[in-house]
């Protein structure tokens, strides 16, 4: 385990530079974006007139210079203060704390989803490369990952929804249910089977498709052929050999994939109207938020970065011979 | 505006709201009982957050959607009120014959939510401390507010610096006149007091809670004056960012009303097929949109008339209309919508769509059509508001390449773009969606008035300045007569439309679409930024 210190204090000495630059190219590009937060303010209130405006950006001190205020967010962030949102008029580490366990929930159910059918049905197409149970997978979950997530996202509401109502359409409970405990917890699992199951089903396919290959790959190495020369049942080869050795790429992927289901869950968060991560972190776009637009990156950036150290860590876990230090993420 | 639509809806449509009509004439004691058992709870879709939610700061309808149930006006827009104003926190106002002042009549026995009295002195601290510095409409509304007087409780005197016609006032009123409670707010930083979320007001509603990202809820205050009123327990606004999630809630019976054109025009001939789900048009007389292509006069071939009347007749509305509006608009011929019938007047300059014409006002401009087929080019920016804006800048750029003008683009979103033409006026032609907002004083003569400083939303930074209108517009700012102040305000619409300083291109209201529970819907012109107190459900 003290290769697996080392390689926690390593990706925490490499990750605070990989942060600094994150935090300054984000802030370099909103604010070569054209027009600010009051910009933003006044077109969303129909407008106002200079001495209002000019009020407002000395209030939000926009009235500063690009490098005073980019010191000002770096200083207070050394401090671990996140900084206020003006869009939201509330601090910044409130509005995460609020938004994030929403995502965290809705992305990790996804991501477990994806992981668990991706695999499954990778498993059972590549057990028999070329037959036709392999074919109709692997189209049918090419066809899942090539619609659009929000078209999918629309259809399957109008489906279960609209036309059945056996699920809620949107929301992430009932409204003022004043539900509690299990009941309050079903309600939750109602309400997000729609968008995780959109999620899980465009996701799937990346998961069995390299679950698929890395099966392929494995099948041709001599212990396969000694294990059928042994005389082991098909089924056995396969869960026990062929499988278990070809599971490895599939955690490299899901380190990858953890990152992608963040951003991609901004268009599901919207057409499920589910308070999220990604949603939080359109309105900082359009408002020109600046802090609050940099505190969902920069929190984005440590979930990225804890997740592939988690990961690497399994990764040894799963294949002595490799050192977790002889992977870079 | 139900009459003008009359020829745009379907002849179904038309019966179906007819035979409405005869059922509740000829069975009012039937719909009474319906509506006398009231309560429950009814739940909207809303799509915006305002951060601010204190309709005597930001006198803006996405604040007043939610903030009007709770925190009332002086008075409200009217179908059938004297004047189309009905009282609501006054019972009656009278301007002095010199402008000077106006007397207000304030209600008896109004009650704030947290038990205190209603009085004069509330009216005159929003007036002095909150619409008048701090409003962003009252800012222009109230800039010669000099002192508001409280000779006894129920009296509030506004006193002006200049006289200060009592039209204006009286058209601004719904809008610019709500009233927040001194003893909350007194002493107080006002921008950062916490009833500027959690509402304290007179109205038919009590602000009861705020969750982030999922809803508002409202609950009936049962101390309101109405009687009879509210007939709701409780409204629920629940957060639907998605349009299309609108429409959907509103099928799977989740949410019972959806105001703004929350479901997209597109999607209106399908769910009005929907068993239980009405589309209503009415409701938003007086709060119309103005589709505007906005002139960077700067530009020297935009500078010449000619070339902006060719632009004008250029434009076919009825194409713009039936195809981008999908019918639920109409045509404009000036900068005052039909909606508003105190002032508007139909004899103005008209462009018919005749692209023949257009091209010869061109030649004779002296811009003739190069070897490509081409005059001149342009940069086009539609704002990014409405589906229809930025639908429309695609149409105008065919219709202007149909006339030899190359127009490019530019999209951008809302904070770019006004920076973009408000700001740097980085601009040939945009397409904006100005408001008319009661009276042409509030929000429509400064589309088209010189000398104002740039970085002004939604105002005139095409750099036109024309003295003979710039003097008609301040002549009527402080003309007290009526009438002869609507006069002024009709030679104010004939030389917009024959110097075209913009194109007025169409108007448009917006559609509700609501479950046939919901009672009451449109009862008035300012409907979906009312206080909705005899809305109600049916059981």
């Amino acid at each position: 385990m003290t290769a697996a210190l080392r390689l926690i204090r390593r990706r925490l000495a490499t990750s605070i530079p990989v942060l600094l630059i994150v935090i300054v190219l984000t802030f370099v590009l909103l604010e070569f974006s054209s027009g600010d937060a009051v910009d933003a303010y006044l077109v969303s209130i129909g407008g106002g007139d200079p001495a209002v405006a000019a009020n407002l950006r000395h209030a939000y001190g926009l009235d500063q210079s690009h490098l005073a205020r980019l010191w000002l967010y770096l200083s207070s962030l050394a401090r671990l203060d996140l900084g206020w949102s003006v869009a939201f008029e509330r601090p910044v580490a409130d509005l995460i704390v609020e938004r994030l366990p929403n995502t965290l929930l809705l992305m990790g159910s996804a991501t477990a989803l994806a992981f668990g059918l991706g695999t499954s049905f990778g498993i059972v197409a590549g057990a028999r490369p070329e037959s036709a149970t392999d074919r109709v997978i692997s189209t049918v979950s090419l066809i899942l990952y090539a619609i659009p997530g929000f078209w999918l996202g629309l259809v399957l509401n109008i489906v279960f929804a609209v036309k059945l109502r056996w699920l809620p359409s949107a929301g992430l409970e009932t409204i003022a249910s004043g539900r509690t405990g299990w009941a309050r917890m079903l309600d939750i699992a109602m309400h997000l089977a729609l968008p995780v199951g959109t999620l899980a089903a465009i996701y799937m396919a990346l998961f069995m498709r390299v679950m698929r290959a890395s099966m392929a790959e494995v099948w041709r190495l001599d212990f396969v052929t000694f294990a059928r020369a042994k005389g082991l049942s098909h089924r056995r080869i396969v869960l026990r050999h062929v499988a278990r050795n070809a599971l490895l790429p599939l955690v490299t992927m899901l380190g990858l994939q953890s990152a992608a289901m963040l951003g991609g869950s901004v268009v599901i968060e919207s057409i499920f109207a589910i308070p999220g991560f990604g949603r939080l972190a359109q309105e900082a776009v359009t408002q020109r938020d600046t802090p609050l637009l940099l505190g969902i990156i920069l929190t984005s950036a440590v979930l990225v970065i804890v997740v592939n150290l988690l990961l690497d860590l399994v990764y040894a876990l799963l294949d002595p011979r490799l050192q977790p230090s002889d992977r870079s993420a | 505006m139900g009459l003008m639509r009359i020829d745009l809806l379907s002849r179904r449509r038309l019966l179906q709201s007819a035979s409405a009509l005869v059922a509740a004439t000829a069975l009012p004691a039937w719909s009474r009982a319906q509506e006398a058992k009231g309560g429950g709870r009814l739940v909207v879709a809303a799509d915006s957050e305002p951060k601010n939610l204190n309709p005597a700061i930001i006198a803006s309808n996405g604040v007043f959607f939610i903030a009007s149930k709770v925190v009332e006006p002086l008075a409200e827009a009217s179908y059938t009120a004297p004047g189309g104003l009905a009282p609501r926190l006054a019972t009656a106002w009278d301007g002095s014959a010199d402008g000077l002042s106006v007397t207000f009549r304030l209600r008896d026995g109004v009650k704030w939510h947290d038990g205190k009295d209603f009085t004069s002195a509330d009216v005159a601290y929003s007036a002095m401390n909150v619409w008048k510095p701090l409003q962003n409409l009252g800012r222009v509304v109230f800039a010669n507010l000099q002192a508001v007087d409280t000779p006894d409780p129920l009296t509030a005197v506004f006193r002006f610096s200049k006289p200060t016609p009592l039209q204006l006032i009286r058209n601004a009123l719904p809008a610019v006149s709500s009233v927040i409670p001194r003893h909350v707010f007194e002493g107080t930083d006002i921008a950062k007091n916490p009833a500027n979320l959690n509402l304290v007001g007179t109205g038919p509603f009590r602000f009861a809670e705020y969750r982030p990202g999922e809803y508002y809820r409202l609950t009936r205050n049962a101390d309101y004056w109405g009687k009879d009123e509210p007939k709701l327990d409780e409204i629920i606004y629940r957060i639907l960012p998605d349009r299309a999630g609108a429409a959907a809630a509103l099928e799977a019976e989740e949410i019972h009303l959806a105001a703004f054109s929350a479901v997209p025009l597109s999607d209106l001939d399908r769910i009005s097929k929907v068993p239980g789900i009405q589309v209503i048009t009415k409701g938003y007389e007086a709060l119309t949109y103005q589709l505007v292509v906005e002139i960077n006069h700067r530009r020297k071939e935009l500078s010449d008339l000619k070339v902006r009347q060719a632009i004008a007749h250029a434009i076919n509305r009825k194409f713009v209309i039936d195809t981008i509006f999908v019918g639920y608009a109409t045509a404009s011929t000036g900068p005052v919508p039909k909606n508003a019938p105190e002032f508007y007047d139909p004899e103005v300059a008209s462009y018919p769509f005749d692209t023949r014409k257009a091209n010869a006002l061109l030649d004779e401009a002296g811009y003739p059509k190069g070897t490509d087929g081409v005059r001149f080019s342009l940069k086009l920016r539609p704002a990014p508001y409405f589906n229809e804006t930025k639908q429309f800048g695609y149409y105008l750029r065919q219709a202007l390449a149909a006339i030899g003008i190359e127009a490019t683009l530019v999209n951008a979103d809302a904070a770019a773009h006004q920076v973009a033409v408000y700001t740097d006026h980085d601009f040939d032609l945009a397409v904006g969606p100005p408001v008319f907002r009661g009276d042409p004083a509030i929000s429509t003569t400064i589309l088209v008035q010189s000398g104002l400083p740039s970085g002004v939303p939604f105002s005139n930074q095409g750099g036109y300045e024309n003295k003979a209108l710039d003097a008609v517009i301040a002549k009527a700012a402080e003309t007290i007569d009526a009438e002869a102040r609507t006069e002024l305000y009709r030679q104010f619409q004939k030389i917009v439309a024959a110097d075209l300083p913009l194109i007025n291109v169409a108007e448009w209201g917006f559609i509700t679409v609501a479950r046939d529970t919901v009672l009451n819907v449109p009862d008035n012109p300012r409907w979906a930024v009312s206080n909705w107190a005899d809305t109600a459900l049916r059981s």
